[in-house]
């Protein structure tokens, strides 16, 4: 039975699209069936995926299982249409489709009364398909096909509220910023085309490690990466997360931080067989991580939107991740991928309820003492606040420290250094946040009531799952989950005692500092502010990279769409136009040939006689011929 | 020795002698007269080569005979254009007849 | 130099003279006159070279029928002084001189060049019969053709003369 479950996977991808066109072709009249039809569908998909992962999971040595059948069929591009079961799979389907199945239950109270409920389920299903056909995949074809539709996904529910002009332009922004990093993706793909002949993973992964010139496989990598700097959010492409918190908060939690915006990362390790044989990529891949996690972790110090803070968390984490990935600790990265899905979409559900209680209040100032009103989704946002900051013995605590132990085993102090400071900036940010909108003493939850069970019952399970998702990473399993995950060859290093105490002290110091700052209120924050103001703003505005993208856009690209213009309207034109009056110049000289004179005809028919008299006398007859 | 060639010449240099007068004159009925002096140019040739070339057989004077015949029907066509286009323009002028133009 | 090559060199420069003042009259009626001396200049070298059948004909039809067909022409379409009916255009006739040159000198060069083998036989005595023989003979149809062009032209000359009629 539980064989058979796995040749029946493909089953998982197939029914929420089943369920996305019953709904959007005969049921969006009826939104509490059209609702009831997506939920079924991914219900199926995750008990499916339970069946597969328990095969997967069960089995002695690591488990592969492929099938697939041809799609296109052209001489020189054969592209399949396939399934590929592995651990990895495993993990991503149990991930995905337990996050989705919440998400849309928690819809059923968030969405309520919202006149595009059904259409708004059906969209949720082409997520769901699509990301599940990704996760799925067996070439780099098919999950290029995926790629862009979870994209089209993401983008029809960024712009869901589709009347409000800023959700317009975010879901535009998303769309577009992800296509830059798609070309890099596809020029890529179309090199592995060109040099390999096949997309297929396993074919490539045994063609690849033959292969020896190192520079083409260095541009491949990187070409490739260019695919989730953009989908997860990377500098210099993050520019699109923040604003994505437009879209509904159910939609934040399921797209944008747990399962979306892991796609690249999921893709860096499927792909790992080309990463891991060009050194020089991993270093890069390391570096745009690192860097990321930094650089959103400084702008979320000083965020007041509730939704913003989580999106740049969100952003730090996946720099968290890639940086693994870059660094070697691909089991780490997944792990992070894991545990972060939990207890991020968490946080952002959690953050929903506060939203929907207080009417679409988001700014953590103007709430507060919500920890009376709302305790179950006060102390479940404070167990997911405490799994990211990486507390033992919550999920993130092992996730994280499993990363911080790879930068540090393999040589990479300067990541290690860079990565504890982000951990604690980390606890720093998101204990702020606590303090002031559950703990603080403002008055705006004053007014709040808890959420419907409907609401509150993801958040409990999702929370259960934040606490208890970590153990199968750590040593109290026997790391069971290196076991599922793994790539062949790569290092595996022990658990080290002092680099768990580090990283605990370094986010026990973030939370006491929020503690201090925010809640006991011991320096006064607005002092802090205005002393070092151009700092604030620095950070505030987001280093203003927005701005600097938009000059760069209207001087570069409209200068030279502005010359373009010129040529075109000058040069060419001038060209045509130029042919034209030649014509009509050479005609206007030539017209006085036919002056009606009959004698003139005549000169001109002698004249060809005397020439052909003279062509046959100087060089034979032949040459009339 | 007169042979072939003098002969030859002598229609050669009537037929230049009637271009002359086909490209020069204003009269239109001149133009028609250098026609039919270069008709006889080559009428003259015709002869002249079946006396020295062909001379079994009468071919040439025969190809003459068609000549003249086609001649004299193209004379008498142009003349009486010549007298219509006369009626309406009242001039023969070959400067004149210039409609065919831009 | 032969008593007949004496005669040719005569005949060839009378016929050129007369076409050369056929040209070159101001006065179309002296024009024509001089023709009909070409023509009859013509028609002396076809006498000499034994085509005497056709050398009649030259009379008949180009000296007699078709200069009087000419003289008739001009005497309808006479619009000014006599004096001033056939002259030349005043840039024409350059151009038209230097190709008329052109082309004797080019035909005059050609002619000499090539080598003309002269060949065996003698003309058939009687040359009027063979004539008729070949017309209605092998070359009936062309001997048709041509009857058939003189009606076209007959009854094209008549009406286009006629002009258009009042009544028609």
């Amino acid at each position: 039975m539980l064989e058979t479950s796995v040749q029946y996977a493909w089953i998982i991808a197939v029914l929420p699209f089943i369920a996305f066109a019953l709904i959007g072709l005969f049921l969006h009249r009826w939104p509490y069936f059209s609702a009831a039809i997506s939920i079924l569908a991914i219900s199926i998909s995750f008990i499916i995926s339970l069946l597969v992962s328990l095969t997967v999971f069960t089995s002695e040595g690591s488990y592969i299982y492929e099938a697939a059948f041809r799609w296109l069929n052209m001489p020189g591009l054969k592209v399949d249409m396939g399934i590929l079961v592995d651990g990895l799979t495993a993990v991503m389907l149990i991930v995905v489709t337990m996050v989705a199945l919440l998400v849309q239950i928690y819809s059923l109270g968030y969405m309520h009364g919202d006149p595009g409920f059904a259409s708004y389920y059906a969209y949720q299903s082409v997520f769901a398909g699509s990301m599940l056909g990704l996760v799925l995949a067996n070439n780099f074809g098919q999950i290029f096909v995926f790629w862009e539709l979870v994209g089209l996904a993401s983008y029809l529910l960024i712009g869901f509220w589709f009347g409000r002009n800023s959700a317009k332009q975010a879901a535009k922004k998303a769309f577009i910023t992800n296509r830059v990093g798609d070309f890099g993706f596809l020029l890529s793909i179309l090199f592995l085309q060109i040099l390999f002949g096949t997309l297929n993973f396993q074919g490539l992964a045994g063609e690849i490690a033959g292969y020896t010139n190192s520079a083409v496989l260095i541009a491949i990598s990187l070409l490739m990466l260019a695919g989730p700097i953009g989908k997860s959010a990377q500098f210099p492409l993050h520019v699109w997360l923040p604003d994505a918190m437009e879209g509904p908060t159910p939609v934040s939690a399921l797209i944008h931080a747990a399962t979306m915006v892991a796609a690249g990362v999921y893709l860096i390790a499927r792909a790992y067989f080309i990463f891991s044989s060009t050194p020089e990529a991993l270093m890069a891949i390391a570096i745009v991580g690192g860097f990321t996690a930094l650089f959103a972790a400084t702008i979320a110090i000083v965020q007041n939107d509730i939704k913003r803070i989580l999106a740049y968390s969100t952003l730090s984490q996946l720099g968290y991740m890639v940086m693994a990935m870059g660094v070697g600790a691909m089991t780490a990265g997944m792990f992070h991928l894991m545990t972060h899905a939990f207890f991020k979409s968490l946080l952002f559900l959690g953050a929903g309820s506060v939203i929907h209680a207080l009417h679409d209040e988001q700014d953590i100032w103007k709430m507060g003492r919500l920890s009376k009103k709302m305790p179950i989704t006060t102390w479940t946002f404070v167990i997911g606040a405490l799994a990211l900051s990486g507390i033992f013995p919550l999920s993130g605590f092992w996730s994280k420290d499993e990363i911080l132990l790879g930068t540090y085993a393999s040589g990479h102090i300067g990541l290690y250094i860079l990565g504890t400071i982000v951990a604690f900036l980390t606890a720093f940010y998101m204990f702020r946040l606590i303090f002031v909108a559950f703990f603080g003493s403002n008055e705006g939850g004053e007014k709040a009531h808890e959420s419907s069970p409907v609401m509150t019952v993801p958040l409990l399970i999702l929370a259960v799952m934040a606490v208890i998702a970590g153990f199968v990473g750590s040593p109290l399993m026997g790391n069971v989950f290196a076991h599922w995950v793994s790539y062949p060859g790569l290092a595996h290093h022990n658990p080290s005692i002092t680099i768990m105490l580090v990283s605990t002290l370094v986010a026990v110091a973030g939370i006491l500092l929020a503690w201090a700052l925010y809640q006991k209120e011991m320096v006064d924050v607005n002092a802090i502010k205005l002393k070092f103001n151009a700092l604030y703003k620095l950070l505030y505005n987001k280093y203003y990279i927005d701005e600097i993208y938009q000059w760069l856009i209207d001087h570069l690209v409209d200068g030279t769409a502005k010359i373009l213009f010129w040529f075109d309207i000058y040069i060419v034109n001038g060209i045509v136009n130029g042919i034209a009056a030649l014509t009509g110049l050479a005609g206007y000289v030539l017209r006085y040939t036919e002056n009606g004179q009959v004698q003139t005809y005549a000169i001109y028919m002698f004249a060809g006689i005397i020439i052909v008299i003279g062509l046959v006398m100087t060089a034979g007859f032949a040459i009339v011929m | 020795m007169i042979n072939l060639t003098h002969y030859l010449l002598l229609g050669t240099i009537l037929f230049g002698i009637g271009i002359y007068g086909v490209l020069a004159k204003k009269n239109a009925v001149a133009v028609l007269m250098s026609v039919e002096l270069m008709l006889n140019a080559v009428n003259l040739n015709f002869i002249a080569i079946n006396k020295f070339v062909a001379k079994s057989q009468m071919i040439g004077q025969l190809f003459a005979i068609i000549i003249i015949v086609v001649a004299a029907a193209e004379i008498a066509v142009g003349l009486a254009l010549i007298i219509a286009i006369f009626r309406q323009k009242k001039s023969v002028n070959l400067n004149d007849f210039n409609l065919l133009k831009w | 130099m032969s008593l007949s090559d004496i005669v040719f060199l005569g005949t060839a420069l009378i016929t050129i003279m007369a076409a050369v003042g056929m040209v070159s009259f101001k006065n179309i009626v002296h024009s024509a006159l001089s023709l009909v001396f070409s023509f009859l200049g013509v028609a002396a070298i076809y006498f000499q070279l034994e085509a005497g059948f056709l050398g009649l004909v030259q009379i008949l039809v180009y000296a007699g029928a078709i200069s009087v067909l000419i003289i008739f022409a001009i005497m309808l379409v006479m619009d000014r002084e006599v004096n001033e009916t056939n002259l030349s255009h005043p840039k024409k006739k350059y151009c038209g001189g230097i190709i008329a040159l052109l082309i004797t000198l080019g035909l005059g060069a050609a002619i000499i060049n090539t080598v003309w083998t002269p060949a065996k036989g003698y003309l058939p005595e009687d040359k009027v019969g063979a004539i008729a023989e070949l017309l209605m003979g092998n070359y009936v149809v062309a001997f048709e053709i041509a009857a058939l062009l003189l009606l076209v032209a007959v009854v094209g000359a008549i009406i286009l003369a006629k002009g258009v009629g009042q009544n028609d």
